[in-house]
Order: structure tokens, then C-alpha cells, then sequence
């Protein structure tokens, strides 16, 4: 795929999404997850995958990976290769493929998003290789596996498409950079079609690394709650198949929906803590807003980053107060990581999806664990199920190196 | 017309802590000393190339963000503002918008490998300090904050391709008025893991460490200037055959002399897979990892900076940079010299290019220059 320099790229085309995939810990199919988000229903049991015995927290919300999985065009072995997070991302990007009806080519980008990659794999490799440096046996493929780019690969070869692959590792932020970035190469006419997501599975080290920061909740995920305690963590995968409005129109595609807005900013206050104002997310949500072409008065849900952590809500909370002004009290706004746990690299990306869901299906997600509503929140928090009209959702992702992002979907009538 | 220009470059890598060190050892075309890493439980230690230390930048890592940050970032730091340079007050001022990305394969390994293995110890009280540090996007962070930039930030994580895929990516922003300017970033640190990783797919792979980094602005043509020309994304990984033709494909029919700079380690296994999918390239090749070792998405910054720096001396008027994949050429960049561009012929003069000519340029000339 040759990249054009030639000239300024000015062309502002409509991007739809055509198909969808999600795999969360409340299932592997559409169905299933919208029921499970328009509900609220907490999915969070003990964690089963590596001992937490010896930690703060003992919940996450872990996906029912089914025993066996269709590899598409990956041999038998090959498919037994990959690592937990690969299989997600496989299953979402098998839904969302058959969704659009898409045709395979040599020259389709697939732009994902992670924050480990293959992690548990690479904590294989170095249990094994400390343990005997003489022992080979499958350490290759363990250290093949450990790449964030070797999912994408795989998910490639099993549906049988080619082109160049990115991974933004942006942490919480992934995923939504990923579909924005996305977004950017369809607007400007870099590609007519992309394919794009963000994937996370749980690990050991990552689920140690959140409690050594004390940033994981001994209790419950309780988003903007007064005595929330910290964010829990889950995994899983969302993908996209977003093209230009005129070639989906063109090949007589079912359009699910359509990305009309994406901000970004840096926040430099602190390596893992947001700025107590929240500047930066302040600005994504207006970078993205007047990407669009909307007002905050137009916004008709909100799916904050809301992980349930002191500084995280308190400064999004301001962020939204500040970005909606006037009409912050009418502003609806849930943090659907109440049902499902923050999925880190694909939180932006599962995210986006229950934003779809939503629009499409006109429900706001409650967030059914919040107890006592921060009174900081001067917005709307959505705290039981609820049908609503609307046309137009917005969805915050803010992650550590000061990464922040916005989405805006609109509901395609 | 504009074209999207080299405006700066950086780098840190076992040539030292500049680009100027880096193109010099290239240029002497000498595989530069070895030193030995040892590896846990086994006699025989690797032979890596680190960079020199002490860092020279004192001021860098007196700098709040860098104090407990991993060698990657201060790698990653150190070339960033090399390669800005000047332009540094404006970015900070918000006066030039800067899209950042940064590319990485194994990231802050260091950290994540002495975190984990708190973690196997006891996880109730592995380091907090350590895992924050471990994130891929951590450097780029770190670079955001020295240089005072809020704008779009990216960290790319792949194989040695990444770097071409940042460059698409910064000059997509800049062309689309979404940038006023682009630095691409790429950064690897060192580690016993890292030279273990090699040894299971080819011997003789030298591991070494560092960060490249080009700065890049779209403007005017007629500015003295290294242009990136075109950039070749892979169709497909593992492709061999693909990267002859798509570098034929994009160049001029007169560059028949255009330099090639590949990705060659000087480990013969590794080297004859790279060598496979350039058989037949017609014009001269420079190896730049020969001199510095297999340093993944940095050592194809370095190729960047070494291809660049070829076009300043006159080597060349067109480089073809293609970054390795264990796997087979994974795309390629294309730089060109700006008709008005010629090196300084003072051996003396600091290597890369001026921001403005130091004497007149006669495009007859250099035409003729490229025809010898």
C-alpha cells in the first residue's frame, strides 16, 4: 500500500460502520452484551486465570472463553498457538467480518489497539526460561505470541485478508485512538475501508501492577460513587468495519451506524494522574465536538472513561461540567466499566460499541453500582435502566501517560 | 508546491548520543565494540552494544519526568530534542502543533521484567514505582512532557515496519492541517531478555540499544532540505519479493544510482533473509546495523538517520530505507535530496543538513554529482 505525499489531504467523507464485533465477559455476541449493558448486570466473579490470593483486590470480569474456537484459515496448530488475547480479538473481528460482508483483499489496514498484547504468554516465556535456560522447548512461540502486533497477524491469516497492521498501545486511551485514527485514514481518503478495534486480555502482571498502585477496588467498580474505592479490572475485544457512506451505499451494506467526531489530547500533568481540573480531557471533548460539528446541547449520552477511581472521576466530572456548560444538569452520563471493568486497550473500542448499541437500540447503560452520587457530578448519572431518544453519543477514554481521547457516534437513520 | 521535509534528526545509540556520532561510525563502516551482558543462570554472557555511558545530558535526567523512568525513555527524550532542536520554544509556547509517535517492539522490558519478577515473589508488595514506567506509550508520555506538547500523541508497537507506518501517520496530520509539524520517535532498551529473544532465532544477532528520531514540517520545496518522498506500507508480512518491487515501483527512472539502506545485522542467517528480497537492486547499499547492531524499531530510525545523512554527503540522491522484519522486508521509506541540496564537503562540518545553506547551490552541479 503506497502512502501518497503528494498532496493535502482535504477530503472530509463520511465514515459508517458496517460491522461489529464484541467479546466481553458478558458474552461473545451482540445479544448478549446489549442485554447485559442495557440492564447494568455487574459481571464480575473471582478471578480464576493466576492466583490473587495475596492481593488487595480478588474480582475482574473475565470472559468465558469457549474450549474450542473457529480458526477460519489457521491450521489447527497454528490456532492452538495463540494466546488468550489473540482468541478475542479472532472472535470480534469474526463478527464484526461476517457482519459487513466484506471480501477479502491484500491492501486493508487493520488499526487495533492494545495495552499487553500477548502478556501472559511473554510470563510464560520467563517462568520457563529462568527456570531451566536450556529448556527451548516452545519458548519461540511464546515469545512470538508476547507481541502486541503477532493478534493482529494471526486474525489476519484466520479470515485471510492482508495489509498493513498498526497497534496503537496508548494505554486506557487505545481504543479509542484506534478507531479515531482510523476514522482519520477513511475521512481523508487514505483507504475506503478499514478495519479497526482494541483487544486486552487479563495477566497476572498487569492485575499486580493496578494493586501495587492501590488503584483496584477491594469492593465493587462504583463509577462517580462519593465512596468509590477504585476501578476493576476485565478483558475482552471490540472490532469495527468502518468504510466511506458511499461505498457501503454502493455495495447495498447494512450501516449500523457512523463516527462523526474524534478529539485528542495530551495531558502533562502527571505520568498516571489527570490534571485535578481535567484540562486535557476538556479539550479532547471539544477537539471532538468540533470535529463534528455538534454542540454539547446535542450530546445525548455520554459513556465516561468513569473507572471508579478518586482522581479519575473527579477530574472527568469537571471536565463535563466545564465542556457542557449551560446544559450540564440535562447531560446523561454512565460509566458502563460498572458492568464490565475497565478493559484497558480495548476499553475505548468495547465502549464505542455499547454507544452503538445504544443508539441503535435508543437505551442509556445505567451504572447500577453507584450507591451515593458524588456531588460533584452536576450531570444526569444514569443509574437504572432507561429507554431514550437520541441521536448522538459521546464516549471519553483517559489513560496513563497523559492519553486522552473522544469518540462521537451518531445513530444512522 | 510543499513537500514534507527532514527539518531535524536525533539520535542515541553505541555510537553515542547524537546523530552526529552515529553517522560518523556509519561512515567509517566499522561494527562498532562489543561489551558482555550477563545472562542468569548461564556461564557464557551475551554480546550486546550499549550505548556510552555516562549520559552527557545531565539537565535531562535532573528533568521531574525522568528521574525514575527507564533507560528506553531517556533514549527516547535525548533524540526528540536533538531532532526538534530550536523549534522547542514554539512547541512549548502552543505556537507549533506537534504530533508525536513514538514506535517500540518490547517497550520498557527492563522495568516489566524486574517488576514481574516482584510480582512471582511476592505480589502484595511488587513495585509500584516500576510498573507505571512499564507501559509501551510511557516514553512518548515523557517526551510530550519535556517538550511541552498536547497535541496528538501515538505509540506504534510493532517490528522495525512501525517506523515507516509513523512516518505515514505524521505526514497524514500535517497534510490534513491536523499538525504543523511531526516527530516520529522510535526507542529500544536492553536487556537480557532481549538478547535471549534473539538467540532463538538467529546466532550471531548483536542486541544493542537506543532511540532515532526525525522531525518533520511540510514546506516549501525550494528550503534545502532532505524531502520524504514516499512511504511503502506491507501488503502483507513475511513477503520477500515485495520490497525490490515496491521500491522499483516508486522510484524515478533516473535513480538507477539510488543507495539502498537496508537492515542487515551482520549475523549471516538473518542477513541472507533481508538479502533475499533486495536481490537485484542495481545501486549501492549501506548497512547501518552492521556498525551498531539489531536494535528493532530503533535500528530502523537509525537506517533513517544514516539514509538522511548519506543524501547530506552526496552519496546519493535518492535513499530507498528498508526496515527489516525477521520475517522479511516489511515496506520502505523513501528520502530524496532537494535539487537544490548539496553536502558540505568539509569533513569537519556536523553531519545531517543545515537549516539554512551555507553557500550557494548550483542544481547543474549537483545534477552532474549524482551522475559519477
Amino acid at each position: 500500500m503506497s502512502f501518497p505525499l503528494a498532496a493535502p489531504l482535504t477530503s472530509a467523507r463520511r465514515v459508517v460502520i458496517t460491522g461489529a464485533g464484541i467479546v466481553t465477559a458478558l458474552g461473545a455476541s451482540w445479544a448478549e452484551n446489549a442485554a447485559g449493558f442495557r440492564g447494568g448486570r455487574p459481571a464480575f466473579a473471582p478471578v480464576t486465570l493466576f492466583d490473587v490470593g495475596r492481593q488487595r483486590a480478588r474480582l475482574a470480569a473475565e470472559v468465558p472463553l469457549p474450549a474450542t474456537f473457529p480458526a477460519g484459515r489457521l491450521t489447527t496448530r497454528a490456532a492452538a498457538r495463540m494466546d488468550r488475547a489473540a482468541v478475542l480479538l479472532l472472535l470480534a473481528t469474526q463478527a464484526a467480518w461476517t457482519q459487513s460482508g466484506w471480501e477479502t483483499s491484500d491492501d486493508l489496514p487493520f488499526i487495533v489497539s492494545t495495552t499487553s498484547g500477548g502478556m501472559s504468554s511473554g510470563e510464560a516465556y520467563y517462568r520457563q526460561t529462568c527456570a531451566d535456560p536450556n529448556d527451548k522447548r516452545r519458548l519461540a512461540t511464546r515469545l512470538m505470541q508476547y507481541q502486541p502486533h503477532r493478534a493482529p497477524e494471526q486474525v489476519a491469516a484466520a479470515i485471510g485478508f492482508g495489509g498493513p497492521i498498526q497497534v496503537l498501545a496508548n494505554a486506557c486511551a487505545s481504543g479509542a485512538n484506534a478507531l479515531g485514527h482510523a476514522w482519520h485514514w477513511v475521512r481523508w481518503g487514505l483507504a475506503e475501508r478499514v478495519l479497526t478495534g482494541g483487544f486486552d486480555a487479563l495477566s497476572q502482571m498487569v492485575f499486580a501492577g493496578f494493586d501495587s498502585l492501590q488503584a483496584l477496588s477491594p469492593t465493587l467498580c462504583r463509577p462517580f460513587d462519593a465512596r468509590r474505592d477504585g476501578l476493576l479490572l476485565g478483558e475482552g475485544a471490540a472490532v469495527f468495519a468502518l468504510e466511506t457512506l458511499e461505498a457501503a451505499r454502493r455495495r447495498g451494506a447494512e450501516i449500523l451506524g457512523e463516527i462523526v467526531g474524534y478529539g485528542t489530547s495530551t495531558d502533562l500533568h502527571h505520568l498516571t494522574q489527570p490534571h485535578p481540573d481535567g484540562d486535557a480531557a476538556l479539550a479532547a471533548m471539544t477537539a471532538a465536538c468540533r470535529s463534528a460539528g455538534v454542540t454539547a446541547e446535542q450530546i445525548g449520552y455520554i459513556n465516561a472513561h468513569g473507572t471508579g477511581t478518586p482522581l479519575n472521576d473527579a477530574a472527568e466530572a469537571r471536565a463535563i461540567l466545564r465542556w457542557a456548560g449551560g446544559s450540564a444538569a440535562g447531560q446523561r452520563v454512565s460509566s458502563t466499566k460498572s458492568v464490565i471493568g475497565h478493559l484497558l486497550g480495548a476499553a475505548g473500542a468495547v465502549e464505542a460499541a455499547i454507544c452503538l448499541m445504544a443508539l441503535r437500540e435508543q437505551w442509556l447503560p445505567p451504572n447500577t453500582t453507584t450507591e451515593t452520587v458524588d456531588a460533584a457530578c452536576g450531570f444526569d448519572l444514569v443509574r437504572a435502566p432507561r429507554a431514550a431518544k437520541f441521536d448522538l453519543a459521546l464516549s471519553n477514554s483517559f489513560g496513563f501517560g497523559g492519553a486522552n481521547a473522544t469518540l462521537i457516534l451518531r445513530r444512522f437513520a | 508546491m510543499k513537500s514534507i521535509t527532514v527539518a531535524g534528526m536525533g539520535a542515541v545509540s553505541p555510537a553515542g548520543w547524537d546523530a552526529a556520532a552515529l553517522a560518523n561510525a556509519v561512515a567509517a563502516g566499522q561494527p562498532l565494540p562489543t561489551q558482555d551482558d550477563a545472562r542468569p543462570g548461564r556461564a557464557q554472557p551475551f554480546r550486546v552494544r550499549r550505548v556510552p555511558q555516562p549520559c552527557p545530558h545531565r539537565d535531562l535526567l535532573a528533568h521531574p519526568r525522568l528521574r525514575r523512568a527507564d533507560a528506553l525513555s531517556v533514549f527516547a527524550v535525548a533524540a526528540a530534542l536533538e531532532a526538534v532542536g530550536a523549534d522547542r520554544a514554539a512547541v512549548q509556547s502552543g505556537e507549533l502543533r506537534l504530533g508525536v509517535v513514538f514506535c517500540t517492539l518490547a517497550g520498557g522490558l527492563a522495568y516489566t521484567r524486574r517488576f514481574y519478577e516482584g510480582v512471582l515473589q511476592n505480589p502484595a508488595t511488587a513495585s509500584p514505582m516500576l510498573f507505571p514506567e512499564t507501559v509501551f506509550n510511557a516514553p512518548a508520555s515523557h517526551i510530550a512532557a519535556v517538550l511541552g506538547a498536547r497535541g496528538l500523541n501515538y505509540t506504534l508497537v510493532g517490528g522495525p515496519g512501525m517506523v515507516a507506518q509513523a512516518l505515514a501517520t505524521a505526514a497524514a496530520w500535517m497534510l490534513a492541517g491536523e499538525a504543523d509539524a511531526g516527530l516520529v520517535v522510535a526507542a529500544e532498551g536492553l536487556d537480557w531478555l532481549t538478547a535471549d529473544g534473539h538467540r532463538l532465532f538467529s546466532r550471531g544477532v548483536i542486541a544493542a540499544e537506543g532511540a532515532g528520531a526525525l522531525y518533520l514540517k511540510f514546506e516549501a520545496d525550494e528550503l534545502p532540505r532532505p524531502v520524504l518522498a514516499a512511504i511503502d506500507l506491507p501488503a502483507a508480512p513475511g513477503n520477500p519479493g515485495q520490497g525490490t518491487r515496491a521500491a522499483k515501483a516508486g522510484l524515478d527512472s533516473e535513480a538507477t544510482a539510488s543507495l539502498l539502506c537496508d537492515s542487515q545485522v551482520g549475523a549471516s542467517a538473518l542477513d541472507r533473509k533481508i538479502s533475499a528480497g533486495w536481490r537485484g537492486w542495481p545501486g549501492p547499499r549501506l548497512s547501518p546495523l552492521k556498525v551498531l547492531g539489531h536494535a528493532l524499531t530503533a535500528g530502523a530510525a537509525w537506517q533513517c538517520v544514516a539514509a538522511v545523512d548519506a543524501l547530506a554527503r552526496g552519496r546519493a540522491a535518492h535513499v530507498w530505507v528498508a526496515p527489516g522484519d525477521d520475517r522479511g522486508p516489511a515496506g520502505g521509506v523513501w528520502f530524496r535530496a532537494p535539487a537544490s541540496f548539496r553536502a558540505c564537503a568539509d569533513s569537519t562540518a556536523p553531519t545531517g543538513f543545515p537549516a539554512k545553506p551555507t553557500r550557494t547551490i548550483d542544481t547543474g552541479t549537483h545534477e552532474r554529482r549524482d551522475r559519477t
